[in-house]
């Protein structure tokens, strides 16, 4: 199936890119192996885009080399070996879907067939609409019919479903697994926790554009996905706090202690019984950010700009 | 791989056809500007020259000077559209892109062309084949400059300032290179700056074969400086545009 990709996979070493004073990526490593799936895992500013957008040689580093597939970017897409859906942009003006699709795979040397790419892009049902007329999921599923159609060992795709519904998500998504099914390598960069996790084998977390965690799925969601107690106990001493079952660390702000759980049922039923008088107690998941924070806190070095600041692009 | 690329253009040439907004001053106003001036002036004499055949090659370099300048100006629309990012990911070649788009520009110009060659034929235009090939021939070089302003253009401007910039452009190069039938100077130093004019030299394609002066190495010289000064300011708007993404 896969002619042209070579073992090597993707291979990203000491990446780094500045945009004047914002380092937007610094010092990447990443090897990504054939017929991986991947997701790159950050809020905004983390550097998805940069990276992806190096991968694709669309922008060129200030420092390091990306190889995809043993090839330089340039001469991976000059020969057609990967396929893009970037984060912006809508279709050509004055054609149908299905005229779209055909112009773009008259460019590329062993295209899918319009037909089967349309279908498994869930593009079909509007193929012969002009790309004009389209709502904004449909939009999606013919960019990412456009990727597809190309049929690339690489398939790459830039915050996919930031302008889908709920129902267009699962439906995008379904698609995506039938094409990584085939044996494609793909990389998608997302900033929500769930769909990296139900959708890749690995997920990469990136923050202020370096990797501070990489590994699998079930892993990565371990890491991040944990939830904090919060409730009010007056006076309470920390230490003990800390020690209960599931907690990770207890903190105090003002009357009420919060508590960063590994497990927070664990923790939650060790509160109310050792610590009866706890009320107004709340359990919410952390957000995707503040477990960033908490992951690159001792990494960090001179950095004075936030994350969420840090927006690039 | 080379046998598929028609495809590519075949596409950008039904997309180009389909913008029928582009027709209104490639196609619309020349012909009928023409039909209803010339069709007023049937049997003056312009500078040596029926008016009949000047004024139905200065209409044509009107529209076809539109139609290659917008060919290449409509890249600000697919800038707009991010789609100029979505091919350099694809294994088209940025000189294959401006060919398609220069090549639609062309075709639309041959239509117009073809539409006001008609309009004279039926004012009473008459032309041995030899002088129609010629005349037609000078129109398809003289373009050439035009053709890299329209691609450099695209790079420029916005896809909102798009069609009022073609209007604009093209209007101010025929005012000038007295396109619509007079001269602002003919004779001084005003005269001269007119002479360094692509479309005064365009224009005087009708007179070539009508016996009124027409078109001496002074036009190629012009037309060879205009092409060579426009291609590297087309390059610098190309990377310029490219380097920010």
């Amino acid at each position: 199936m896969n002619a042209n990709a070579s073992p090597g996979g993707v291979v990203l070493s000491r990446l780094t890119k500045s945009y004047a004073a914002v380092r937007a990526v610094r010092s990447i490593d990443l090897a990504i192996a054939p017929g991986e799936t991947v997701a790159l895992l950050g809020p905004n500013g983390a550097g998805k885009t940069t990276t992806i957008d190096m991968v694709l040689g669309l922008t060129r580093p200030d420092s390091g080399t990306v190889s995809v597939f043993g090839r330089s970017p340039a001469q991976a897409v000059a020969a057609g070996i990967v396929g893009g859906m970037l984060q912006t942009g809508s279709l050509l003006d004055y054609l149908s879907v299905r005229e779209l699709i055909t112009m773009i795979a008259s460019l590329y040397p062993r295209p899918l067939g319009v037909d089967e790419v349309l279908r498994l892009s869930g593009a079909a049902e509007f193929a012969d609409r002009r790309t004009t007329r389209l709502s904004g999921g449909q939009v999606q599923r013919a960019r990412f019919a456009a990727a597809l159609v190309a049929n690339p060992d690489l398939l790459i795709l830039d915050e996919p479903t930031a302008a889908l519904d709920v129902e267009g998500r699962r439906e995008f998504w379904a698609s995506m697994r039938a094409v990584a099914a085939q044996g494609k390598t793909v990389i998608f960069a997302t900033h929500y926790l769930e769909e990296a996790d139900a959708y890749a084998d690995r997920i990469v977390l990136l923050a202020r554009g370096q990797v501070v965690a990489d590994g699998p799925s079930t892993e990565i969601k371990a890491k991040v996905g944990g939830r904090t107690i919060r409730a009010t106990l007056p006076a309470a001493d920390l230490a003990p706090l800390a020690a209960l079952p599931g907690v990770i660390s207890a903190d105090r702000h003002g009357d009420a202690v919060i508590l960063t759980c590994a497990d927070s049922d664990a923790a939650l039923r060790g509160l109310l019984s050792r610590f009866p008088a706890a009320h107004d107690i709340e359990v919410r998941g952390s957000g995707l950010e503040e477990a960033f924070l908490a992951l690159t806190a001792d990494a960090d070095d001179n950095d004075n700009v936030h994350p969420a600041q840090q927006e690039v692009r | 791989m080379t046998r598929r690329r028609p495809a590519y253009t075949r596409y950008e040439v039904l997309r180009s056809f389909r913008n029928w907004r582009f027709g209104v001053l490639t196609l619309a106003f020349p012909l009928v500007l023409y039909l209803t001036v010339a069709g007023a002036n049937g049997h003056v004499r312009f500078d040596g020259t029926p008016f009949r055949l000047y004024f139905m090659t200065a209409m044509a370099t009107l529209g076809t000077i539109a139609a290659v300048v917008s060919g290449g100006a409509v890249i600000a629309a697919d800038r707009a559209a991010g789609w100029t990012r979505q091919m350099r990911i694809t294994p088209l070649k940025v000189g294959a892109y401006f060919r398609a788009k220069v090549f639609c520009g062309y075709l639309r110009a041959l239509l117009t062309m073809v539409l006001l060659g008609l309009a004279g034929t039926a004012l009473g235009v008459r032309l041995s084949a030899r002088e129609w090939l010629t005349v037609v021939g000078l129109l398809l070089v003289g373009l050439v400059p035009f053709a890299v302003l329209g691609v450099m253009l695209g790079h420029l401007i916005s896809s909102d300032a798009m069609a009022p910039s073609v209007g604009g452009i093209v209007t101010l190069f025929c005012l000038l290179g007295g396109v619509y039938g007079f001269q602002i100077a003919k004779s001084g130093p005003m005269f001269e700056v007119i002479k360094g004019l692509p479309s005064f030299w365009l224009a005087q394609a009708g007179k070539a074969v009508g016996g009124g002066g027409g078109w001496p190495a002074e036009a190629w010289i012009v037309l060879a400086a205009w092409t060579a000064a426009l291609i590297p300011l087309a390059v610098l708007a190309y990377r310029r545009d490219t380097s920010r993404v």
